[in-house]
């Protein structure tokens, strides 16, 4: 199972060691150092590594890597995902993950650390049943603490542990009880110079704020749910029921969660809310070239698009670029060569557009590479596979909740090829 | 207020302010201080002097500091024993305590204490915390079990815990199970041979039930415990997949994963008409595809096993080539994989969409990438028949873009779709010939130099474009250099007239100005052929060659097996069964998929049943490799068999050597020096037992005609082997012993340096040339070659005595076998005694070395038995008639000079024959008497 844990920051300096058995030395990340300087860039070191006694299997978010140290044979995807799983109980306690915040509450990571694994195997990694165990730092706790001498270590078997429903405690109280949900869904596609999609897919997730006291029981039910054929769910869904009547029924953790994630690829049902249109040209004989790009709205169901940005990795012997936007401010970073531009809002009957002229290096020849176009949006009250749901239920408890479904659509890996 | 507090230091030297801090009367001060201590070692600084400091701090009744006391013991108790045991009273007083957390907690730090001594006080508190009444702190002890295991795994077997832990897999509380599978799994992993997880249906039925209800970890032990179930038929295959498939719809990647390994295991055993069968395929897809929306370090570990998922069944994922399609921003190692799960779902349909996206790939920045994608447009015209024109024009729309790296890449995939196409794609060569300037990488310009040779007919100036490249000669590489040689003498064979001087000139760079001995060889072989039959030399040269395999890229259908039952495992990462890289895993158990039991099926798919063990009179597979790896490495055979098998192939034998360049140029694969297959006289004589021959000459007619030859059995079954297939026989003529082997290979990858090496035996059996296979073994092609054998190698007592371990080798891997010879081999031709002597000698041995068998159910008459031993060197010296039954007395030399002397009386009435044999080594007795019978009855 997983032996060690190695935090290490961007400048490779290793700032947190945990051993779950017996201590590994650190020299063992000289490996990933290895790794980390034949990579050109921090994303492409590879996640696993192998070493003459151990493996080392890497995670990289919030400019940290998470290097986990195993001996034997140990199915990665745990190890992955478990890795993922300390950096959300970070961030849930500290809000942010960063270096310096996990230096400030190192004994607080490390006795976190230390509830999550035993040897080398899961033990609480559910951030509910966590904070039961030792409450996240908080300025008035620790003010409190200081004058009474309370420590911040539950001295109670947390509830949620051995119970059937492990992701709740008991004994939850609200005054206002409140359940939200909120339906997002991000849109990869890869389109081609021509404007043709080559591939769309949605990513939905429903994400669930419920703060509600007791043990209530919620039933979900969709307006068109044949649209979820691939989904996971939190492991607090019935299955059965999904299987057999469509209907999602849980008893919700308390406070945030992710009920259940989406995948729509059917082609046919995923829209495109946006098209660009480019005009990009370096010519061989002068050393400049042209550049044109126009932003409109597609398929939106009448909403606006909004929070539209786009970037784009220019080639090396860009040297410089003039343009002009039509709204929104832009940016062209002559070191990095990516050029930014941040539209806002698009008005359909005024469309955006940037225009002007690249300068090149002179001498070189033509850039092979056509650089491609990368897009954010995002469209309000709209989830653009049309899925809507249909009611909320509440059994078990007998107040009244307050109920609220928001629905967002954004681009995720959203690119256009010139 | 934060914790970073804890690292300020002072100039006293913080060691000795800790020291006085952890020894305040206050607690507040007390506890700050072990926070600061704590927070020192997480760092990585020593803090192990405060050792007896902290420990003081344990006895107390606050949680907090109790935690970070015991954090600190965790992490120091290893370097400091004798202070540990100071701890143990704690421990144990902590184990009865009400509160069940703090219960939890002793049993979960003591095990994590690595100190021997302590174990011993450890085991009677963490008996009690097995049968605790809380169920957490049950699930804590087993776990804790598994600590111990690690430390002391002797101590646990006496103990009996094992039997507890198993007893936990009927524990009442979800968790519990899970923590008790996940306890048992991680010490059958060093305990391969023990049936610690022995699964029945009452507990497939109880893990099942367990499942649905314990955290997504504990379902990962779960599902991982049930892949190595065997379910004894397939209506329970098909009810553990229908349990198991809800599990597809898990958020935790790694449930998914396991729950994808169970079911490709189990579908196995189910029959394709089913119903249920196509509905588990159409529900494999969407989780699989979900993966890939993850986060990159996921989805490079599900590409790796969607890889071999797409090789064992295609039809899962036909459908959905789209996702597979590269996002420019995707980290590199995550493209390089998609862009081989492409070319494996390329097919006729998706080509053209698929022949797009690889050429966007080749603008790409990443020369990496860029490379890949242009090689796997060439591996996509190999595949796909269709589409190979349109490959073709993709390469050469690329090589216009004139960019170096695109061009080289390109030219080294035309050759090899050359050599798939011969004779359809030669208009390019025209473009090809205008870059010849630009190539710079020597696998480049070696395909270049090839394409020149094998097509010179049809360029023009072949000898000016060769003769460039040959007056930097002794700069090339390698590689440029074997190729040029070829090149130009195929050049020559096609052009004699105008190419004398250029030939004579590459064959003296080669032979007089190279100290590389490949290249000095293959210009000799060359020179040599040349001058003495110019019309051979031609047909060597020129001879046609075997097309290359579409499918040398996909791994082999036994491993691919094998692999499929790690999926989610690091072995599905790195392709390779756990035994070729898993560290202290002793002998580990190889796992196979279950046959198929649907009756129709069985027939389909003969290469997924499990090996069987072989029947019990065929020559057997070496179980384990382990006791014979000693012996056989002093062998110098090649590389230790536990390195990862890819390092066999760079080994090569002396007489290997001189074929193996020539593979991939092709041209000289097809001529060796004396094949080894023409009689074996000319071979086996000079080396083997030459002297036989001689004194043989007198030896008369049974001689000629050679000793019997069993018919050929199979030694080495291809599933044991990787797909080589390995079938055999011994035989003797006229003095020369040899091994008549078949290699078939069955594998779907081209197999190549063969080499074989047997071990020490009882009769110093030892190959008396190497063996050599001409051409690289082509997927279901068999080969047939005599090995001539000679017995001056060094001798050790087998057991059984005619026991002959062999390994052999090829490009794959080294894999052993043993089989039994028949020890008529060894009878040699002087084997015939002189009356006089015969009957000195027989006096002359005790009794106790004569030794008497029934030959039963042979109805030959004397004469004809007697003429049919002397075939295999069994000499009648003498022919007594008494009382109606038949005397012979006979004699027989064994190659190490052993007599034996026989008397075989025959009743003409009785099929019955009785042997009495006398010899001075009378183990071997009993191996002649066999010899007799195989040879009387065949």
């Amino acid at each position: 199972m997983i032996h060690s844990l190695f935090l290490i920051n961007a400048s490779g300096d290793i700032f947190l060691e945990k051993h779950w058995k017996s201590v590994v030395s650190r020299s063992v990340c000289d490996y990933f150092f290895e790794a980390q300087e034949r990579a050109s860039e921090a994303e492409n070191v590879p996640p696993v590594i192998p070493t003459p006694h151990h493996y080392l299997l890497s995670i990289y978010r919030h400019k940290i890597f998470f290097v986990a140290v195993i001996q034997s044979e140990v199915p990665p995807l745990f190890v992955i995902e478990f890795l993922h799983r300390v950096v959300d109980t970070f961030q849930d306690y500290f809000g942010v993950c960063s270096e310096v915040i996990i230096k400030d509450n190192v004994v607080v990571v490390y006795e976190v650390l230390e509830e999550m694994l035993d040897n080398g195997f899961p033990l609480a990694t559910e951030s509910n049943i966590l904070k039961e165990l030792i409450k996240p730092p908080t300025i008035l706790r620790t003010v409190v603490n200081t004058i009474t001498g309370s420590t911040n270590v539950g001295d109670q078997l947390p509830t949620g542990q051995l119970s059937v429903v492990p992701w709740r405690r008991t004994g939850v109280k609200y005054t206002n009880n409140e359940a939200y949900f909120d339906v997002i869904e991000e849109i990869d596609a890869i389109i081609d110079k021509s404007g043709s999609t080559i591939t769309a897919e949605i990513q939905g997730v429903i994400d669930a704020c419920v703060k509600l006291t007791g043990m209530p029981d919620l039933t979900l039910s969709f307006m068109n749910p044949r649209l979820l054929d691939d989904v996971s769910f939190h492991p607090c869904v019935r299955f059965k029921r999904w299987e057999s009547e469509r209907i999602l029924s849980f008893i919700p953790p308390d406070g945030n969660f992710r009920l259940l994630s989406y995948h729509v690829s059917a082609q046919n049902l995923v829209a495109i809310p946006v098209y660009v249109k480019h005009n990009i040209s370096f010519r061989d004989s002068s050393s400049l070239g042209r550049f044109e790009i126009t932003v409109g709205p597609k398929q939106t169901m009448g909403k606006t698009v909004e929070g539209v940005m786009v970037t784009s990795q220019m080639p090396k012997s860009v040297l410089n670029m003039t343009l002009m936007p039509s709204q929104g401010t832009h940016v062209f970073d002559p070191v990095t060569k990516l050029l930014s531009w941040d539209v806002g809002k698009i008005n359909p009957q005024k469309l955006p557009s940037l225009k002007g002229s690249v300068s090149l290096q002179a001498g070189t020849s033509k850039p092979d590479e056509n650089p491609t176009i990368n897009l954010q949006f995002k469209i309000q009250q709209l989830a653009i596979s049309g899925l809507k749901v249909n009611r909320l239920d509440m059994y078990g408890e007998k107040y009244k909740p307050f109920k609220g479904i928001k629905y967002m659509t954004k681009a995720g890996k959203f690119q256009v090829r010139t | 207020m934060t914790d970073s507090k804890y690292f300020t230091t002072t100039k006293k030297g913080e060691i000795f302010e800790l020291k006085a801090e952890l020894n305040s009367d206050k607690k507040e001060k007390k506890k700050e201080a072990v926070k600061k201590v704590i927070a020192s070692m997480t760092v990585g600084k020593d803090v192990s002097a405060l050792f007896p400091d902290v420990v003081n701090c344990m006895q107390t009744d606050n949680l907090e500091l109790k935690k970070l006391v015991y954090l600190y013991l965790m992490n120091y108790a290893k370097s400091q024993p004798d202070m540990a045991i100071m701890a143990v009273n704690t421990f144990v007083k902590d184990c009865e305590d009400p509160n069940p957390l703090i219960r939890a907690l002793a049993v979960r730090t003591m095990g994590c204490i690595r100190v021997d001594k302590i174990t011993e006080y450890l085991c009677e508190p963490l008996r009690k915390c097995l049968k605790d009444e809380d169920p957490y702190v049950r699930k804590t002890a087993a776990v804790c079990v598994a600590k111990l295991h690690d430390i002391n795994a002797q101590l646990v077997e006496d103990q009996g815990f094992l039997d507890t832990l198993k007893d936990l897999i009927s524990d009442s509380n979800p968790m519990v199970v899970a923590n008790a599978v996940a306890a048992l799994s991680e010490i059958a992993e060093s305990h391969p041979s023990s049936n610690l997880l022995d699964l029945n249906p009452q507990s497939i039925n109880k893990l099942l039930t367990a499942l649905n209800e314990c955290t997504e970890w504990g379902q990962i032990f779960i599902l991982d415990c049930l892949a190595n179930y065997m379910p004894k038929d397939d209506r329970e295959a098909q009810s553990i997949c229908e349990r198991v498939t809800p599990r597809l719809s898990h958020a935790n990647s790694a449930v998914v994963l396991s729950a994808v390994k169970v079911l490709m295991k189990f579908m196995e055993m189910l029959s394709k008409d089913l119903d249920y069968y196509g509905t588990l395929l159409k529900k494999l897809a969407p989780p699989l595809v979900t993966l890939l929306s993850a986060e990159p370090e996921l989805q490079y570990v599900a590409l790796r096993n969607i890889n071999l998922i797409v090789q064992k069944r295609p039809e899962i994922l036909k459908h959905e080539m789209k996702v597979f399609f590269v996002k420019y921003n995707d980290p590199i190692y995550v493209k390089l994989e998609k862009l081989d799960i492409m070319i494996r779902l390329a097919s006729q349909a998706n080509i053209a969409q698929v022949l797009a996206e690889l050429k966007e790939y080749a603008t790409e920045v990443d020369v990496d990438f860029v490379r890949k994608a242009v090689r796997a447009i060439g591996r996509c015209a190999i595949k796909v028949e269709q589409s190979a024109e349109r490959c073709v024009s993709t390469l050469l729309d690329l090589i216009q873009t004139k960019v170096n790296y695109v061009v080289q890449e390109a030219i080294v995939v035309i050759k090899d779709i050359f050599r798939k196409y011969p004779n359809k794609y030669e208009s390019v060569i025209a473009t090809l010939c205008e870059n010849l300037d630009s190539l710079d990488e020597p696998e480049a310009r070696a395909a270049m130099i090839w394409i020149v040779g094998e097509y010179a007919e049809r360029i023009d100036n072949a000898d000016e474009l060769l003769e460039s490249f040959l007056e930097g000669f002794h700069d090339e590489s390698t590689q440029v250099q074997l190729q040029l040689l070829t090149a130009i003498v195929k050049l020559f064979l096609k052009k004699p007239t105008e190419t004398q001087e250029l030939v004579q000139q590459v064959l003296s760079l080669a032979t007089q100005d190279s100290d590389n001995p490949d290249l000095r060889d293959r210009g000799y072989i060359y020179w040599r052929l040349l001058s003495t039959d110019p019309v051979a030399a031609k047909e060597v040269v020129l001879a046609e060659k075997p097309l290359i395999s579409e499918e040398t890229d996909l791994i082999e259908p036994t491993l691919l097996d094998e692999l499929i039952c790690y999926i989610g495992t690091l072995a599905s990462v790195y392709h390779k069964p756990p035994s070729a890289f898993v560290e202290g895993s002793r002998g580990v158990v190889h796992k196979s998929l279950p046959p198929r039991t649907g009756s129709s099926e069985s027939a389909e798919s003969p290469d997924t049943a499990p090996s069987g063990g072989p029947a019990a009179d065929q020559p057997s597979v070496i179980p384990t490799q382990g006791d014979l790896l000693g012996d056989l490495l002093n062998l110098d055979l090649g590389p230790p068999v536990s390195g990862p098998p890819m390092a066999t192939s760079t080994v090569q034998m002396g007489a290997v050597d001189l074929l193996g360049d020539s593979l991939m140029g092709g041209s000289g694969g097809s001529f060796t020096p004396a094949p080894s297959t023409t009689a074996p006289t000319n071979v086996g004589a000079p080396l083997g037992s030459g002297l036989g021959d001689l004194f043989d000459l007198t030896g008369g007619v049974g001689t000629l005609s050679g000793s019997y030859v069993a018919p050929k059995t199979v030694w080495l079954p291809a599933m044991k082997a990787k797909g080589l297939e390995i079938s055999g026989t011994f035989s003797r003529q006229v003095g020369s012993i040899s091994m008549d082997l078949v290699l078939t290979n069955k594998a779907l990858q081209v197999m190549s340096d063969f080499a074989i090496q047997f071990n020490r035996n009882s009769f110093g059996l030892a190959p008396a040339a190497p063996l050599q296979v001409h051409a690289p073994l082509a997927p279901n092609q068999s080969v047939e070659i005599s090995l001539p054998l000679n017995t001056v190698g060094s001798v050790m007592k087998m057991e059984p005595l005619n026991n002959l371990q062999v390994a052999v080798k090829n490009n794959i891997d080294v894999f052993y076998f043993s089989t039994l010879y028949p020890l008529h081999i060894l009878f040699v031709e002087d084997g015939k005694m002189e009356r006089q002597m015969f009957l000195a000698t027989w006096k002359d041995m005790p009794n106790e070395n004569e030794t008497q068998f029934q030959i039963k159910d042979c109805s030959l008459n004397a004469d004809a038995v007697s003429s049919k031993l002397q075939g295999s060197n069994i000499f009648t010296i003498a022919k007594r008639n008494v009382e109606g039954q038949d005397m012979l007395y006979q004699s027989l030399k064994l190659t190490n000079g052993i007599w034996v002397l026989a008397e075989l009386r025959i009743q003409p009435s009785n099929p019955s024959f009785t042997l009495s044999l006398k010899c001075r080594a009378p183990e071997v007795s009993q191996y002649i008497y066999q010899a007799y019978e195989t040879i009387l009855k065949n």
